[in-house]
């Protein structure tokens, strides 16, 4: 680490010691930056147009396969997903509204919550399960991990990272729970009660005879394919799991 | 259950440009004297004749056709003002439009200009379709509790016959709350090619025990009326008390504590308070007084007995699964709406959800959803906004 650093904060220091060679150096202005904040929300970083899983989970469905959304929000990924892929949906949701707004694209939704196993499934009656972004709000995500996997084929799960070197730089500097655009929610009203980060989800799968068939994150504003180490720049993660 | 009472003018009266307007319901002979229909619960009944009405046109294709399903009180008169209401005594229907106008008329949830809208009365009701108050022609005297035992199942058979009459082969969507909603779903079951949607509101695949309690009370307060004469009234007079009694009380489970409490609280109907006598003193006596005699105006006893024993004996699981209510949904081929109304106490969510969550075992594609409400079962009258957008959404896709 050759440059000059804005901030020799020791604990900084610990905090980013095990982001790659280089990595800091191109994010140094941008961490001076978080910290110069201090005390404050950090500043916004560059966000993709439009929500970059929907178009990766669109080109991992199959052709007229059967999909089941966990949470499925607003219906619009499922809408796209019948016009686009020919395929059969069934959506879950607990938010009336929004299951209202399902109804109103002609996505079939369950108003449930995802608290419960999901009894009325049968084993591998979906070919794909989606969990997008709804993971860390759940009760028992472990239990709905196995549940993805016993109804469905393969599972499709997206989450904000944890262990983002942004998130981790704003812990450390404001004392306070992380809030970014990807995480914008205090703790008080935040509906992420399990969050996660890369590494855990990888050590679930490794743990629990899953197999990640694809991976894919989100880095520095850029959708591109999983990498080894992307602990610290995976701002997000999806992955595509299979039982083995 | 009563749609809420309009005023007949401009804005929601006949000439409403959201109206179907003037009504004229018709009837048909579904089934002859010569041919009787066999009925689920053994012998026959014959001759049948239907009376039913429809609103918007029927496509050349024929595949616009909604099929609405009455609830226990109802009738053929879903949308529109009566034309007939004074010559066929039916005075009330000169006060306010049909059960459902709320819903369906022309750019309303079921859209008359897109739907062709059908809907009958069903057998052993008393508005038009052979029921008991209708002549038996053994004796040429009214049946009275001669009238065989009538089920769900047998409703449905004889609606298929009516949609076969109407050169109808596959309804774009049968509907219906309550015991339609049993009606929609017994359809759903029993001629699974003849259903592309189903919607159930406020229903479910049997009925809980305590509303088999609550019917069983109803039928009681009927029964033990002198004048009920063994069902044999009609010259008499009939058992008035004991249906109005009857009426009060299933008034109560349409209703919820909450909506209850809001609607008339503890309130004096009259500003001299309390008489220490056992007159109608409160609001909601009041209010419960006048749906007796409301009732009694326009309801048969008989039928009531009929319409009441059939919601009791349906059970789709026992009908179409061997009591297994996931095997008797396999059947079904078409899409689904399941709504419940969190109040409702006479089909709960629960119930409704479980029928729902059958269906989707299945893989048939499911909507359920749980509106919130205060106004109890009647909700799925009352709750017109999202009942009505939850129905137009399913419908067009």
């Amino acid at each position: 680490m050759s440059q000059p650093r804005a901030d020799k904060d020791l604990l900084i220091d610990r905090a980013l010691g095990k982001l790659p060679e280089g990595l800091f150096e191109a994010r140094a202005k941008e961490i001076a930056e978080m910290l110069r904040l201090h005390g404050h929300a950090a500043a916004a970083s560059p966000r993709p147009a439009g929500r970059w899983q929907e178009e990766i989970i669109a080109r991992e469905i199959p052709l007229g396969s059967r999909v089941l959304d966990l949470g499925c929000g607003d219906g619009f990924l499922l809408e796209r997903l019948i016009r686009e892929r020919g395929v059969r949906v069934q959506g879950v949701e607990i938010d009336p509204e929004q299951v209202y707004s399902c109804v109103d694209r002609g996505v079939p939704v369950i108003q449930a919550d995802l608290g419960t196993r999901l009894s009325w499934c049968p084993d591998k009656s979906y070919d794909v399960v989606v969990l997008e972004e709804t993971l860390q709000t759940l009760h028992n995500p472990r239990e709905m991990l196995e549940e993805m996997l016993r109804v469905g084929k393969r599972g499709i799960v997206s989450f904000p990272n944890f262990a983002h070197y942004r998130v981790v730089v704003d812990l450390v500097a404001r004392s306070r729970m992380p809030v970014t655009d990807r995480l914008p929610y205090r703790w008080y009203d935040s509906a992420n009660i399990h969050l996660l980060t890369l590494r855990d989800l990888l050590d679930w799968a490794e743990t629990s005879r899953v197999r990640i068939v694809n991976g894919y994150v989100l880095a520095d504003g850029s959708p591109r394919e999983l990498r080894p180490d992307d602990d610290r720049v995976a701002e997000e993660v999806l992955v595509v799991v299979e039982r083995t | 259950m009563d749609a809420r009472e309009k005023t007949n003018n401009r804005e929601s009266g006949p000439d409403a440009l959201d109206s179907v307007g003037y009504t004229q319901a018709k009837t048909i002979r579904l089934v002859d004297i010569g041919t009787p229909m066999d009925l689920e619960l053994g012998g026959t009944v014959g001759p049948v004749d239907v009376e039913y009405e429809t609103y918007g046109e029927l496509s050349s294709r024929k595949d616009n056709a909604v099929f609405i399903a009455h609830a226990l009180s109802g009738d053929a008169h879903v949308a529109g003002w009566d034309k007939d209401a004074k010559q066929t005594g039916r005075t009330w229907r000169q006060r306010k439009p049909g059960w459902w106008d709320t819903i369906v008329g022309p750019g309303k949830a079921i859209d008359t200009n897109r739907y062709f809208v059908i809907c009958p009365n069903v057998l052993g009701s008393c508005y038009g379709t052979t029921g008991p108050a209708s002549i038996d022609p053994r004796t040429g005297k009214p049946y009275g509790v001669s009238f065989p035992m009538v089920t769900v199942g047998d409703w449905v058979k004889l609606h298929a016959r009516l949609l076969d009459a109407l050169g109808i082969a596959r309804v774009c969507a049968v509907v219906g709350g309550s015991l339609g909603g049993q009606q929609a779903l017994e359809m759903a079951l029993a001629f699974p090619e003849r259903v592309e949607r189903a919607v159930i509101l406020a229903s479910a695949a049997r009925l809980s025990a305590q509303g088999l309690a609550f019917n069983a009370v109803g039928r009681y307060c009927i029964l033990n009326d002198p004048k009920f004469a063994g069902g044999d009234y009609y010259e008499t007079g009939g058992p008035d008390a004991g249906l109005a009694a009857a009426r009060m009380l299933a008034h109560i489970t349409y209703l919820s504590d909450e909506g209850m409490h809001e609607k008339f609280g503890r309130r004096l109907q009259t500003a001299d308070g309390q008489k220490a006598g056992f007159g109608i003193e409160f609001a909601v006596e009041s209010y419960l007084d006048y749906q007796g005699r409301a009732f009694v105006e326009r309801f048969d006893a008989n039928s009531y007995l009929y319409v009441t024993r059939a919601m009791d004996y349906y059970d789709a699981a026992a009908a179409w699964g061997g009591g297994n209510l996931v095997a008797a949904c396999a059947r079904a081929k078409g899409q689904f709406l399941v709504v419940s109304f969190d109040s409702d106490w006479l089909y709960p969510p629960g119930d409704c959800k479980e029928l729902a969550m059958a269906l989707a075992r299945n893989g048939a594609p499911v909507t359920y959803a749980n509106v919130p409400s205060r106004f109890g079962h009647d909700s799925f009258l009352v709750e017109t906004q999202k009942v009505g957008r939850l129905l137009r959404s399913f419908l067009a896709h």
